[in-house]
């Protein structure tokens, strides 16, 4: 139940953080202007990141907790076991889970604290004197290891997600005999369509098709 | 036909198990699996050895005593069915089948095939039932039931209690077999007075047993042999959410 | 020993004999209920509802079953349905026409006074499952639904699905489950009763055995409930389920129960034929397909052309032609013997020539495959499995195969054998059936006994007892426990040759052939010598490997095989002392002109109860007899034309 909910938050959260994202592709000003507001929202900004702190953090405590019980619950494993239904996503969210965890600590460190590339201290503000997003997005992908790892983990995200998407109405009850097929479907589709639209942007900036607003 | 089988012997709970050969000749292919068991019996008796142990009862898929993972697969490759109406038509001939028991934390082994599934009959104990004295029952028809109701109710009621679902799920979760007698019983207007506590109790004690937790991998349906649907999971988990907020709001 | 029998019918008009008999029975008051303990073995419709009431009036109860959960006792297989006299589709049915039906239906060989009150009560047992939650099958009015089965021409058929056993087990197993939480029963799974005790000569408990651990152990009440169900499985193929047995009662018979009408045995008309050596049980095809399927063989003899090049004035509608009125549905003993009839004339079909068709094509012509598939989908997947044809697009093939046992222990009206304090319901008596059972009435009488007549009758015998229930090391407890030790260690230790089911095939084999749909004096005489032969090797030369102290599946079945040996003995006495053919018991050298079941109403309108002497020939069972009077009903030649 709780898992379920604070997926939803987390999916919430990284539907908004993506079209977000996608903006890049209207250009330096949106995304700038975009990180602004956000900014400019202040304690409000930090309720929202508390918030989702706070769900990744009961979302994690509570998967990792039902993975050992669910792994307790079967001393003696099978010699062999054959899956009829099961999707390998289904049977590994622990796994994809975490990766997408770590993905998510390096990704935060990267472009939020901003620790991991220098490069980024020596970015000058734009010209209506915001912090550059925009070519801070670009030059951070411009790195292939980067836009690798990000491709990765997104990739993993969209795995966690083919199953956690539709998972979630069976947790919640909202679903019956005729909609789980077409929410598996869906949700499948949805987490792919994630999968895209995050990846467009590292693929774009490495094929040159974005490029950054300044030089260093 | 002939086989090659690989088949879980275990002495007692304690002792260790493994994977034993053996070689079936001349099975018909329309023996059954659990026949042809028996005649590899047959000839493991007349060398003075140990037969395999395994369940079964009315050999015919209802009784749901029959309880083996072939070749990984819970109640065997024919679904929807239970492993006493596995056909050796369904094999390659020649192939390598392996037999193991029911796994999972709360189905403790008893004998090389062999397990005690008593932890189901409790999760029933629990709640799993309308308290009906006999002789106070009202006129058979002075409730009406639309049809499509007693039709879901039935879809439902038709679990016969193997444990295959917690079996076969990788979390070892017993959530579709409770869910089948939640169900069963909260589609129906007999069922009602109770709906709540019963739903609250079920899980509770489903939980004390050991088993895993549901995560959704639908596994458990694909291999009920009573083709139950998973998304009697959903409603049970929607039976309890309502439940434990009518609990919480003190009703 | 015993004296005559003393049914204790009550007197006064059949239609108020039951409630008189309950408005003057002894009673037990509530507080004095706890001070009792029972035991209940048998966990099927009869022994799961009885131990469910039994624990809800306030009873102590204990119950055992051999399964690993009641709710696998073998009831759970029953497909077709349940009757009753509700008389919903107001096609004329009563009380008293289930009850006329049931006793011509037996083939007048059923005590009156019995028959009506299961008719009678039949009404309270859909009430009490409905509101239990069993999920029969309704109209789109949300009313009950009924369908119409074999012997009757009216609907009184109650059902869910194929699975109406089921669904009715399930009900008294939540019953039961709801005891066992409350603490009023207490289960023993996997708990093999393998004797009576007696003390003072009252059944005062049971000896059991562990089927996990292999304890023995010694359990004492004040009274013994035994609803072990049918002995079908002396035949080694049957309908049963693999564990069904006659160790209970037969136990029962050597302690001094009457064992009654033995060779009554049912063989039911719709089983999928068998094939190959290995078989291990035969599937049954619910009867309820009669309603929809028609009946066939080819008119010539060896016609082994597909069902579907045979033209259909080349097929022979056997029982449409015989019984115009009953037609598909004529009943069960006389549907069976009309197909082994055709078949022993060299016009069955499949591939043993032992089989019949049994065809949808017209029905599915009328209603549509989807309505067909809805009424009978899981017979229609079942078969498939087994046979892998589809019966869709080809006729099944159906064989008479034994399916039902009307023989049991000796009752009276309270459900009580010759044994004071020792009851026995359902399959497992031989009260209500006669020479032969109609379909959805087994269900019928199970739950009756169990549910609406035993928690009523069990106080006339328990209220004499209080305090009178010996402690468990008692001498009796020791010296049974003891037997039961010594058989256990003799069977592990004869070490032979012969695995237990080579014996079991073979004397099931034999009763199938001498004993079977159609029997003469000189089969069965033939049997009577094989099977003290076959008895005595068995103790010679059989091999129980494993040890007692552990499961040991072996083991188990041995026990049960000795017991068919001893018993199948006594089911050919019967068969051969009863001189006259009736019901499913048909004697070849009594028929009528056209092959009907001749009956004997002058010398054999009696109940055989053998009393237990000894095994073998020294020691021949004795016969008592309880004549069977009819105050209501006309005793005619059955005819279903
Ligand atoms: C395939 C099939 C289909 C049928 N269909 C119908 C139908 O449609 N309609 C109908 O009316 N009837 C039908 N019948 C008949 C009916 O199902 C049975 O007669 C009835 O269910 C018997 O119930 P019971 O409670 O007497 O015995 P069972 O249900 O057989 O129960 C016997 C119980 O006794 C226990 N037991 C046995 N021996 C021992 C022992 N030694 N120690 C401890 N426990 C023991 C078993 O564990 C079990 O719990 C069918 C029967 C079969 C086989
Ligand atoms: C950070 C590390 C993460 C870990 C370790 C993790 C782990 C898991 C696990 C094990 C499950 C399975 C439990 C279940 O299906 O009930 C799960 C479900 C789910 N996860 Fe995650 N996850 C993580 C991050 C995320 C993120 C970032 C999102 C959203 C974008 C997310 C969304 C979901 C959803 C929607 C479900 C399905 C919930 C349900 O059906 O109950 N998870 N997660
Ligand atoms: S839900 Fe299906 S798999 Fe699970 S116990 Fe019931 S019948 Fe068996
Ligand atoms: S033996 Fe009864 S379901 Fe398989």
């Amino acid at each position: 139940m709780i898992v379920a909910v604070t997926g939803v938050v987390l999916i919430a959260f990284v539907v908004g953080h993506l079209l977000g994202n996608l903006q890049i592709f209207l250009g330096p000003d949106w995304v700038n202007s975009y990180a602004e507001h956000l900014r400019a929202l202040g304690p409000l900004l930090w309720a929202i990141r508390a918030f989702l702190l706070v769900s990744v953090l009961l979302h994690i405590f509570y998967t990792i907790s039902l993975a050992i019980e669910n792994r307790r619950a079967r001393p003696v494993q099978y010699e062999r076991k054959d899956n009829v239904k099961a999707t390998f996503a289904s049977r590994y969210m622990a796994m994809s889970g975490l990766i997408v965890l770590a993905f998510i600590l390096y990704h935060l460190a990267h472009f939020t604290v901003r620790v991991t590339d220098p490069r980024f201290l020596l970015l000058k503000a734009d010209p209506l004197n915001r912090y550059d997003v925009y070519s801070m997005m670009v030059y951070g992908f411009q790195n292939i290891f980067v836009s690798a790892f990000y491709i990765i983990g997104m990739f993993l995200l969209a795995l966690h997600l083919s199953h956690g998407t539709s998972s979630f109405f069976q947790s919640l009850g909202l679903n019956d005999k005729k909609l789980t097929p077409r929410l598996a479907l869906a949700g499948r589709i949805f987490a792919w369509l994630i999968f895209v639209g995050y990846t467009s942007i590292p693929i774009a900036v490495l094929f040159h098709l974005v490029k950054p607003a300044q030089e260093l | 036909m002939k086989f090659k089988l690989k088949v879980w012997r275990q002495k007692t709970a304690t002792a260790p198990g493994k994977l034993v050969e053996y070689q079936a000749k001349d099975v018909s292919p329309n023996t059954s699996f659990l026949e042809m068991l028996d005649v590899v019996n047959e000839g493991l008796v007349a060398q003075g050895k140990e037969p395999i142990a395994f369940d079964s009862d009315c050999r015919e898929g209802i009784c749901g005593t029959c309880s083996l993972t072939i070749n990984g697969e819970a109640h065997g490759p024919d679904h929807p069915g239970a492993a006493c109406e596995v056909y050796m038509r369904r094999f390659k001939d020649g192939e390598t089948i392996v037999v193991e028991p029911f796994r999972a934390k709360p189905f403790p082994l008893i004998k090389d095939l062999v397990v005690d599934r008593s932890a189901l009959d409790r999760i029933v104990q629990a709640g799993g039932f309308i308290a009906a004295r006999a002789g106070s029952a009202p006129e058979a028809n002075s409730i009406l039931v639309p049809k499509h109701e007693a039709d879901r109710s039935m879809e439902a009621a038709a679990c016969i209690g193997c444990g295959a679902c917690a079996a076969a799920c990788p979390n070892a979760s017993a959530m579709l077999f409770t869910a089948a007698k939640v169900s069963h019983l909260a589609f129906l207007p007999q069922g009602q007075p109770e709906r709540t506590t019963r739903v609250l109790k079920m899980v509770t004690a489903m939980d004390a047993e050991g088993f895993g937790n549901c995560t959704n991998t639908y596994e458990c349906e694909a291999v009920c042999p009573a083709s139950i649907s998973a998304s009697l999971i959903a409603k049970l988990n929607r039976e309890y959410a309502i439940a434990s907020l009518k609990r919480r709001a003190g009703e | 020993m015993i004296g005559t029998l003393d049914s204790r019918i009550p007197s006064g008009p059949l239609a108020q004999k039951w409630a008189t008999h309950k408005d003057h029975a002894r009673l037990v008051s509530p507080n004095n209920r706890r001070k009792f303990q029972v035991i209940v073995v048998g966990s099927g419709l009869a022994g799961g509802a009885a131990a469910a009431t039994l624990g809800e009036l306030g009873y102590n109860v204990k119950c055992f079953c051999y399964q690993d959960s009641p709710r696998r006792a073998h009831s759970i297989a029953a497909q077709g349905g349940i009757n009753a006299a509700k008389n919903y589709q107001n096609d004329g049915d009563s009380v008293f026409r289930l009850f006329y039906d049931t006793i011509k239906g037996g083939d007048f060989r059923s005590r009156e006074a019995n028959v009506y009150r299961l008719a009678e009560v039949s009404n309270l047992i859909i009430d009490h499952c409905v509101e239990q939650g069993v999920p029969f099958a309704r109209e789109y009015g949300g009313l009950l639904a009924n369908r119409s089965f074999g012997g009757a021409q009216v609907s009184r058929t109650f059902y869910a699905r194929g699975q109406t056993g089921q669904q009715l087990l399930l009900g008294a197993y939540q019953a039961l489950c709801r005891q066992i939480a409350a603490g009023t029963v207490a289960m023993f799974p996997q708990t093999e009763m393998l004797d009576l005790v007696l003390v003072d000569g009252h059944a005062k408990g049971i000896i059991t055995r562990s089927l996990v651990t292999g304890k023995i152990a010694a359990h004492a009440a004040d009274a013994v409930v035994l609803a072990t169900g049918g002995y079908g499985n002396v035949f080694y193929l049957s309908t049963n389920a693999r564990g069904c047995n006659v160790t209970a009662t037969y136990r029962a018979y050597k302690k001094g129960a009457l064992f009654a009408n033995p060779c009554f045995t049912q063989i039911h008309p719709t089983c999928i034929p068998v094939s190959g050596q290995n078989q291990s049980k035969l599937t049954l095809m619910s009867e309820s397909l009669r309603n929809d399927g028609r009946v066939w063989v080819p008119k010539k003899a060896g016609d082994k052309r597909s069902p579907k090049q045979i033209p259909e004035e080349e097929r022979d509608y056997y029982l449409e032609r015989k019984y115009p009125s009953f037609g598909n549905l004529a009943p069960r003993d006389i549907s069976s013997r009309a197909a082994k009839e055709v078949c022993d004339e060299g016009r069955g079909v499949g591939e043993s020539g032992r089989g019949v068709y049994l065809d949808f094509a017209d029905a599915i012509n009328r209603v549509g495959e989807q309505t067909i598939r809805e009424r009978y989908g899981n017979l229609f997947h079942i078969y498939e499995k087994i046979t892998g044809e589809n019966a869709y697009e080809r006729p099944m093939r159906i064989y008479p195969a034994v399916h039902y046992t009307m023989g049991g222990l000796w009752v009276d009206y309270n459900l009580m054998s010759n044994i004071p304090g020792l009851h026995v319901i359902g399959e497992a008596n031989f009260s209500d059936h006669g020479a032969n059972r109609l379909g959805a009435s087994a269900l019928m009488q199970g739950l009756a006994d169990g549910y609406f007549v035993l928690p009523y009758t069990l106080p006339v015998y328990l209220a004499g007892q209080i305090g009178k229930r010996p402690p468990t090391d008692h001498q009796e407890f020791c010296k049974a426990e003891d037997e039961v030790r010594a058989r256990t260690t003799k069977l592990l230790s004869i070490n032979g040759s012969r695995s237990v089911d080579s014996f079991h095939r073979e004397l099931g084999f034999l009763l199938w052939d001498k004993c079977g749909m159609a029997r003469n004096t000189r089969g069965l005489r033939e049997a009577l010598t094989w099977i003290p032969e076959m008895r005595e090797q068995f103790w010679r030369d059989v091999r129980v490997p494993g040890i007692g102290k552990e499961f040991n599946q072996s083991l188990e079945r041995a026990g049960r095989v000795a017991d068919f040996l001893e018993f199948a003995e006594l089911m050919c006495i019967d068969a051969l002392t009863r001189d006259e053919s009736c019901g499913g018991h048909f004697r070849e050298e009594h028929q009528t002109p056209d092959g009907e079941a001749l009956r004997d109403d002058e010398h054999f309108a009696d109940v055989f109860a053998w009393e237990y002497q000894g095994n073998g020939s020294i020691a021949a069972p004795k016969l008592h007899r309880e004549p069977l009077v009819f105050e209501t009903v006309e005793l005619t030649q059955r005819s279903y034309k």
